[in-house]
Formats: structure tokens, sequence, C-alpha cells
């Protein structure tokens, strides 16, 4: 019985000491000087997006092409002219934010000497990670949630547009879905902070997988695709290929975070998006013109959902390991 | 019979080919204040962290209270503060919120909290200093605010990697008060590592010399130099009033001596064994007044000196016959 009650304590105090890593953390993000650049940045998304949507929508009201349904998502992904959309900002800037938090979690700690101290203190070392990317997500949380319900209440005053309850779902998954993206990031950047010595390293080695991600990949994955299955030539062969092709390049895209991000908010704001797969003429033959309900949506993009989850986890099982190994000196 | 707190056995570590601690068998009873001496690189930090399972050993292991501080870490941690060498804190936070974070870690809050930091601010004189940031705060500044975090969870071991770095000569005395002070009446243990042998000396009871990860000598103040003294001769330095040809011819007399070297006005004595006692006792009978007595070697800074160079003898050796 004594037992019990003894361990129920201690368990209790590994709460406890999480929490009080969290609360630190919590507060160093908001009293920081980084701070004001995570505001800049999502406030850079909000305006830009906002800008992009209002006269965006104008646009395609006026035009009188784009379908009057859904319109209050359209908010998120409208673009005007050559100002991109609220969703691709976050989906190409939305990392930085996760970078920025990150990149020098446990490096900057390493060479202030504060963190043999607090190794040295009855927690488990694993809490410092966590109680970091917690705070991390939490701060994002905040922030992008606030940003997404901004946009939401302008759009409504501007435009008069009322969100339908599926609507406002959709808005709440799409949101969520940001969060995880940027936590894959904050992650990641955890990981090459525990990895590398200086935090500047940790930072570049960051921005390069950003690179690598959003821009090499996608030439990387047409490449190997041409190579494996050529297409192109009038033979038979170059049109069998051609679905193949397409295929293979889809799937190497697939293993960049910030394709899968794309690929899966795209469908989750459009309703009429009714398959992340190509589609062929004989599998589209009597479909009915429809939209998709949110359950059916959240279907399809369960599995993005997923790999970003387990991307993110994965880079934070590294760091985890990694860091439980380091031996921790003075600088 | 004497408790032991820590205890390692066959402790080592290695990097590579080097090994930084090598077979290390150490014991340190309760309420004992132990030193560690050892040039730089002898391995004294990498011991220290291995009591704190901040690094594994390669092989042995060490123990605190008979919890493996590898294994039962936490376990150990709750009852091990750790001063780092070369402390550091939270540039942003002040340096009572630094403190106030420490014990927040380890359970305390609300008014037992601040009571606790104040008292400890009080007794390590940082309390005008406090709410500055600790970023602006000066190299023996952080290091008292780290005997203060040390304090903060209540350790029955204290461990400190060097602990007068950086503090300015009362400081360091207030410090060597402090810890004997912890020793004597709280009953804490204290293990520390240092260069500054005279602090070493005056508040040890017990140390051990490091060199090359091994430890070659373990004692007290004087078994160390009765130790080194079997080794040779004696050696005893002499001064006294009236300095005239009759003290040579005393000094010649007396039973022991083997050679005596004049040093301006002190006499350097060499004996086969300890003569002070009956050389004292016939110089006041002969109406002499000694003015300077001292064994040599009874000096920390010596006893050192000495067993480093046999270790540097040693170590010579064995790379001479590991070479053939
Ligand atoms: N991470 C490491 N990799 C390789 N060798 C290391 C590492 N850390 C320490 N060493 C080596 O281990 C030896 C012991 O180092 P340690 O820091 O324990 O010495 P020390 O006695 O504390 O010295 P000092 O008095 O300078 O603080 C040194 O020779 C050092 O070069
Ligand atoms: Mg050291």
């Amino acid at each position: 019985m004594e037992q019990i009650i003894t361990q129920e304590k201690s368990k209790k105090h590994n709460y406890h000491t999480l929490k009080v890593l969290f609360e630190k953390e919590t507060a160093d993000f908001i009293n920081g000087k980084r701070m004001l650049l995570f505001l800049l940045l999502m406030a850079l998304i909000t305006v830009t997006g906002l800008y992009a949507a209002v006269s965006g929508l104008a646009d395609a009201l006026e035009s009188g092409n784009s379908s009057a349904d859904f319109l209050f998502l359209k908010l998120f992904t409208v673009s005007a002219n050559s100002i991109p959309s609220y969703n691709s900002l976050m989906a190409l800037m939305g990392p930085f934010i996760g970078i920025f938090m990150g990149f020098d979690a446990i490096n900057s700690e390493r060479t202030e000497g504060t963190l043999n101290r607090l190794v040295s203190q009855p927690l488990y070392r694993d809490h410092i990670i966590i109680g970091k990317f917690l705070a991390g997500i939490f701060i994002t949380a905040v922030m992008v949630f606030s940003s997404g319900i901004l946009i939401a209440a302008v759009g409504l005053i501007s435009t008069g547009l009322i969100p339908t309850g599926a609507e406002a779902a959709r808005l709440f998954i799409y949101l969520c879905f940001c969060v995880v993206y940027i936590g894959f990031w904050l992650a990641l950047a955890i990981l090459f902070s525990t990895l590398c010595q200086h935090a500047a390293t940790s930072a570049l080695a960051c921005i390069a997988v950003w690179l690598f991600c959003a821009i090499f990949i996608s030439l990387l994955a047409g490449i190997t695709a041409d190579a494996l299955y050529p297409v192109g030539g009038n033979d038979m062969e170059s049109l069998m290929n051609e679905m193949d092709n397409y295929y293979c390049a889809q799937n190497i895209n697939r293993i960049s975070p910030y394709y899968l991000f794309g690929e899966a908010t795209s469908t989750l704001l459009n309703p009429s998006v009714r398959s992340v797969n190509a589609v062929t003429m004989t599998q589209l033959s009597g479909a009915l013109v429809s939209t998709l309900s949110v359950g059916q949506s959240m279907l399809l993009v369960w599995p993005h959902l997923t790999a970003l989850g387990a991307l993110m986890l994965l880079a934070f099982a590294v760091s985890y390991v990694s860091f439980m190994r380091q031996e921790i000196r003075a600088r | 019979m004497e408790t032991v707190v820590i205890q390692t056995k066959g402790l080592t570590k290695r990097y590579g080919e080097l090994t930084a601690v090598d077979h290390l068998d150490l014991t340190v009873y309760k309420g004992e204040v132990f030193g560690l001496l050892g040039p730089n690189g002898a391995g004294k930090t990498t011991t220290t962290l291995m009591l704190l399972g901040l690094t594994e050993p390669d092989e042995g292991e060490a123990r605190i209270n008979s919890l493996n501080c590898t294994l039962d870490s936490i376990e150990v941690k709750k009852i091990v503060g750790y001063l780092p060498d070369n402390v550091g804190f939270y540039s942003g936070m002040t340096g009572r919120e630094n403190l106030r974070f420490t014990g927040r870690l380890g359970g305390l809050e609300g008014d037992a909290l601040e009571e606790k930091i104040e008292k400890l601010l009080a007794r390590v004189n940082m309390t005008e200093a406090a709410d500055k940031k600790a970023g602006t705060y000066s190299r023996g500044m952080r290091q008292r605010l780290g005997i203060a975090d040390v304090l903060m969870k209540d350790p029955e071991v204290i461990i400190m990697d060097e602990p007068t770095l950086g503090i300015d000569p009362e400081g360091i005395r207030e410090l060597m008060w402090l810890i004997r002070d912890l020793a004597e009446r709280d009953g804490k243990t204290v293990l520390l590592s240092s260069h500054q042998l005279h602090q070493v000396q005056r508040i040890c009871d017990r140390m051990g010399i490091f060199v090359h990860g091994k430890m070659i000598a373990c004692g007290t103040l004087e078994e160390l130099g009765r130790e080194i003294a079997h080794e040779g001769v004696n050696t005893l330095e002499l001064a006294a009033y009236p300095d005239n040809m009759k003290l040579r011819d005393i000094l010649n007399g007396t039973k022991g001596v083997t050679n005596i070297e004049k040093n301006s006005d002190v006499y350097v004595i060499h004996s086969s064994f300890d003569i002070r006692r009956s050389l004292a006792r016939e110089l006041a009978e002969q109406g002499y007044t000694i003015m300077h007595l001292r064994q040599a070697g009874s000096d920390l800074d010596e006893i050192y000196r000495k067993y480093f160079e046999k270790a540097g003898e040693q170590s010579g050796a064995d790379h001479h016959t590991g070479k053939k």
C-alpha cells in the first residue's frame, strides 16, 4: 500500500516537472524577442492571405465563373493576381515558424551552460525536449487558430459570408492540419538542435531540409519518374507509361511534408475534390457532380494526417534517442 | 563505523584511445569534505559526471547511498546537488527567477519556495543582485548563484566542480567557511575538485590526487605527507635566533641528520627520520629561539608536486617498457 502511494507520488512528481518545464518554455517564448518574429511571420501570412482572399474573391465573383458553393472556404485558397493565398503561404512560410522555435532548443542551453544544471535536477531527460516541444505546439496552435479565426471574421464582415456547419468543421480540421504541419518542422528543428553543437549549423540544416522538400523533391520526382517510365514518345509504350509516370512522381513527392500538406489541405478546403489520386475516365463515368461531405473528405486526407504525424513522431523519436544518450558537459 | 556515501568500484571511462578515468576506487564517508586534486585533463570532471549519471561509465560502477548512479540516476539526483564547472543561467531571467525555476523542479511551491530563495540568496551574498538579469552577472556572481542553486534542493551530497573558480579572495574565504559549515553542522557530504591547493588543504578532510585518470594517492594531508616522506628523506626548514656557529654544531650533532644546507638565513636539514621533536627540545634547552620550523612536504603544494613527479616518472617508465 505504501509503495503504491509513493509510486503515485513519484508519478505526480513526474508530471509536475513536465508542467514546470512547459510553463517555463512557454513563458520564454512569450517574453522572448523571438516572439516578435513569430508574430511578424504570422501577421505576414494573415494579412497577405486576407488581402488575396478579399480581392481575389471579389474578382472571382464578378467574373462569375466560380461556383457559389463553399465560398467561405475560398477565403483561404483564392489568390489574387500574384499574391498567394493563405493556404499556400502557410505551406511555404509555416515551416519557418517551427524552425525558428526549435532550431536552438537544446544546443543554446548547452552553450549557455544551463543544460548540465538542468539535467542534474531530478527529472527525466525526455521531459526537457517534450516540454520544449509542447510549449512550441501550444504557441503555434494559439497563433494559427487566432489567425484563422481572424481571417474568418474579416471575411465574414467584409463579404457577409456566413459559414455553414460543414465549412466551420472543415476550417477547424484545416487549422489542426496547420498545427501538425508546423509541429513536424518544430520536431525536426529540435532534432537538429540535439545533433548539432551550434545553433547556426542546426538552423542551416533545417533550412536545407525545407528547401529540399519545397523545391528539389518535385524536380527529383519528375526526373526519376521520367527515367523509370519514359513518356512523350509516340509509341504505345509511352502512352502506357503515362499513368505509372504520374504515380511514381506523386509517390516520391509524397515523402515531402510540404507536398502532403498541400494535397491534404486542398482536399479539405475544396469539397469538390473527389480523389487525391489520378482518376481515369472509366472511374469517372457515371459519377454525379457533387461535393464530398466532411467525413468523406476526412477519409481522403486521413493517410496524409497520419503520415505527417508519423514524420513528426519519427523526428521526435530520433531526437529523443540521441538526447538520452548524450554526454552533457559544460561548454 | 562511518557510513559510506559515495563509492566507486573500478570506474572507467574511455574516449576512444584515451582512458579519461582508469579503474577508480573511491570511497567518501558521510559528513566528509573530500577534495579531488589533479592537473588539467586528469579526469576530475569526467568522474563527477559519472557520479551523476550524466555520462555512462564503460566499466565498473558508482554508487551514492548505495543507489546505482547510472541506473537510478533520478533517485541519485534527488539527493545530490551538482555545481558544474562554468555554471550557466538563463540569461533572460533574473537570478531569483532562475532559483525559483530550480526550486519548482524540485517540487517546492509558494511561500516555502520564496522563503528558501531569500535565505539562500543571503547565504551566498547575492541579495542585491538577485533581481538583475542573470545575463549581466559576472563570473563570480554566477558561481555564487550556482551555489545557491545547488542548495535549493537541500542535497545530502554536494558535488562541486572547481567551486572557487572566479571568486574573489573574500568570497573564497566565505565559500570555504560555508562548505565546512555544511559538512560539520548540516552533516552533508561534499566532494569537490579544485586546482587551488591552499584552499583544498584548508577545508578538505581527505583528498585524492588524480593523474591521467588514476588516483595515485588518497588520504588526509598528514597521511599523504607521511607517505611521501617514507619514500626518501625528511626535509626540514629551520631558522633560529641567534644564528651563530654553535647552532650549526648542534644541528650537525643531532642524531639522524645526514646533510645540512644554508639558504640565506634558513637551514635546510635532511635527515633519515623526523627530528622535529628532538631538535626543538635541544634548541630550546640551549636557549635558542626558533623563528621558523617547517617540515617540507607537509604542505600540499610540495606533496602534490612530489606525487606528480613520481607519477610522471612512472608513466615515463611505462612508456619506455611499452616501446620495447
Ligand atoms: N567528449 C570527449 N571526447 C574525447 N575526450 C574527452 C571528452 N571529454 C573529455 N575528454 C578527455 O578526457 C580527459 C579528462 O577530462 P576532464 O574534463 O575530466 O578533466 P579535468 O580533470 O576535469 O580537467 P580540468 O582540470 O581542466 O577541468 C581529458 O584528457 C579530455 O581531453
Ligand atoms: Mg574539469
